[in-house]
């Protein structure tokens, strides 16, 4: 391909688009259904279908642990995951601004084969779309993902129990931070990286280890962990009791919140997963994330109780108990 | 009574109210910048916001505060252009970066911020940047710990003084307090154990006196490249805070010499009558009167998502902290 910018005649279908078809994602994610090029793809499945999808819409582009493609393979396939899905395949549609960097576009589709061959996932259809300059701040991806449930049980808010054990899978905020870093608006090094990374195999270990006793699994994306709790409080309709010392945070991310006034609780992450698991298996699911290198620091964070449900109590280091709410609007960091 | 938007914070934060002994009671007082900035130099904000040739460059959660009728964000919604800069600093890059526009800082902050606003201004001097200028709405806190003691309606028995305010006076501008006032203070760090150890130094002084717990930053005398800085840029001037009132010589204005910098004088705005919202008492929960929960708004028709008062919408305001980190049994965490 001569060109070394996109065009908009690359998003209008004819020569220009199959050209970029053929150099960019076929180059990088060449597999038997894609090369079809058909306009749908067709897969097979054993049983139940997960269906999800994500528009991915992160500034900038490109961070410490990550970049667009990377979190757009992985954030669905997770979100797959949190069904007992195995991801069978993404549909990947770009919506790019006239201008862009072929170069670029090339770094990312590769980021983006790469995740999801660690997932792993095939990409099997996609669309393409050139908006005019300013109109798309770059580039948005938004992914698809088709998912076989591999459970037999119901897993979801409605099958937590009072009694089941809260396991998070690592480490909060790194992705929150890792971003903020990336967009230099605050003159100092975080020595963070993003935690993006597809999740499938963390959980298929911990259903092989739970079996039906894995009531509930979440990601932590946007709004933090403290959304996740107050969300499956509420579905629920149970109590969470959290245990802070227990939360498992980076000293660099506990720096920079103390610096800025952030709560790690708040905190994005992309590689991270909340388990409800029956407290007769949460060693042995514990256990099983631990051997994951995705859940080396997977750490039992709190239980489900009866009491006072819809609400979320952390108990501090100090033996006080406070109130855990999902996050208000933006992050802002404090003034004084 | 502490008077640092961060120690309301971490009060809250680590429930500390509820390891205090009987007999001894915590109260917030006027220690947030956002907090403090009275509706009628919001009003003032917000109508140089409607300039079209002015870019309203801010700290923080000032964004979101009411105004009388209106607020940056909705402005920004509206159309007009605001931005948000960690350092003042940033909106020297802003500024350099588009000629053509007009960029006013507004400066909010006590003494812990407007020295880096001065060094902005000395670099703005240097670099020759005649597209930037300050609304200085900065105060100074000895003023407001007299106009608090002056109307004698809480009974305060000792401050926990604010830290990062400190590192730059010194601690020896607080001695009027045990000297004309008989209340003695703790310069304290924003720890739970700095807080609790202010309130233990409080607490064992035989007579009121003035000490400096936050040893690690904080020494008698201050930073005084700082304070020249203040005192080159800035000059003490009258100023209203939200619930206080006027308080004479509590404000800093730009200097003689740096006048052709003040956004007042460079612009002519007339934002009307300023209107406090109905039913806010953020005025008395400044001066230590009332506790958040007592106000009928609070929880309410009050909250961080929808906030009434400049208390709720800051991060470091006395309500918004009690909101957010409030005890588990506090009945203002009760659903409706």
């Amino acid at each position: 391909m001569p060109e070394d910018r996109i065009l908009l005649g690359h998003g209008s279908g004819g020569r220009l688009y199959r050209d970029l078809v053929r150099d960019v994602f076929l180059a990088h994610f060449a597999n038997p259904v894609l090369s079809r090029l058909d306009d749908a793809a067709a897969l097979t499945a054993a049983g139940r279908i997960a269906f999800t999808t994500d528009a991915h819409v992160v500034q900038p582009l490109a961070f410490a642990g990550g970049d667009i493609g990377r979190l757009a393979v992985a954030g669905t396939v997770n979100d797959l995951a949190t069904a007992a899905a195995r991801p069978l395949g993404l549909a990947a549609a770009f919506v790019i601004e006239e201008g862009f960097e072929i170069a670029r576009l090339h770094e990312v589709c590769a980021s983006m084969a790469a995740t999801a061959a660690e997932a792993p996932v095939e990409i099997v259809t996609g669309d393409t779309k050139v908006v005019q300059r300013g109109a798309a701040d770059g580039l948005f991806i938004t992914t698809t993902g088709v998912g076989e449930i591999v459970a037999a049980h119901d897993v979801s808010a409605a099958a937590a129990t009072a009694g089941d054990v809260l396991l998070l899978s690592g480490t909060l905020g790194d992705h929150a931070l890792a971003v903020l870093a990336a967009r230099g608006d605050f003159a100092m090094t975080l020595d963070v990286r993003s935690d993006c990374a597809p999740l499938w195999h963390l959980v298929e270990a911990a259903l092989a280890a739970g079996g039906p006793a894995v009531h509930f699994m979440r990601d932590p994306t946007r709004g933090g962990l403290a959304t996740v709790l107050a969300e499956l409080a509420e579905e629920a309709a149970l109590g969470i009791e959290v245990d802070e010392t227990a939360l498992p945070v980076s000293p660099a991310v506990r720096s920079a919140c103390d610096l800025l006034g952030y709560d790690p609780l708040s905190l994005a992450n992309e590689g991270k997963m909340v388990f409800a698991v029956a407290p007769g298996a949460a060693e042995a699911v514990l256990e099983a994330l631990r051997g994951r290198p995705e859940g080396a620091r997977a750490a039992r964070i709190g239980t489900l109780v009866a009491e006072h449900p819809g609400r979320v109590a952390l108990r501090t280091g100090y033996g006080t108990r406070r109130v855990v709410d999902m996050p208000v609007g933006e992050l802002l960091p404090r003034i004084c | 009574m502490e008077v640092c938007g961060t120690h309301t914070m971490a009060i809250s934060r680590y429930g500390l109210r509820d390891l205090l002994p009987a007999g001894m009671r915590l109260v917030s007082g006027p220690g947030c910048p956002v907090c403090v900035t009275a509706v009628g130099d919001l009003d003032v904000v917000v109508a140089l916001a409607r300039l079209p040739e002015v870019t309203i460059v801010t700290f923080g959660d000032l964004v979101r505060v009411p105004s009388s009728h209106s607020s940056l964000a909705a402005e920004r919604a509206a159309g007009a252009d605001v931005r948000v800069v960690y350092a003042p600093t940033d909106a020297l890059e802003l500024a350099a970066a588009e000629p053509e526009r007009q960029f006013v800082l507004a400066g909010i902050g006590f003494e812990t911020t407007a020295p880096t606003v001065a060094g902005a201004l000395l670099m703005a001097r240097e670099r020759g940047l005649g597209n930037f200028s300050v609304l200085s709405l900065h105060k100074t806190m000895p003023g407001a710990l007299r106009a608090l003691l002056d109307a004698g309606e809480s009974r305060i028995d000792g401050f926990i003084l604010p830290g990062h305010v400190s590192v730059v006076t010194g601690s020896d501008c607080y001695r009027f307090l045990p000297g004309e006032y008989g209340v003695g203070g703790v310069v304290a760090g924003f720890t739970a154990a700095d807080v609790l150890e202010a309130l233990l130094l409080l607490a064992r002084q035989q007579e009121p006196a003035i000490e400096i717990g936050y040893r690690r930053a904080v020494t008698a005398a201050g930073n005084r490249v700082a304070q020249e800085l203040l005192a080159r840029v800035f000059a003490p001037c009258d100023a209203v805070w939200r619930g206080l009132g006027l308080i004479p010589g509590s404000g800093l204005r730009l200097s003689e010499e740096f006048r052709d910098f003040a956004a007042e004088e460079r612009f002519t705005v007339e934002p009307g009558e300023p209107v406090e919202p109905r039913g806010c008492r953020c005025g008395e929960v400044l001066r230590g009167l009332i506790d958040p929960p007592e106000c009928a708004l609070f929880g309410r028709r009050c909250t961080p998502e929808m906030p009434v008062g400049a208390c709720m919408v800051s991060s470091e305001g006395a309500c918004a902290a009690h909101f957010r980190y409030r005890a588990f049994d506090d009945p203002a965490g009760a659903d409706d």
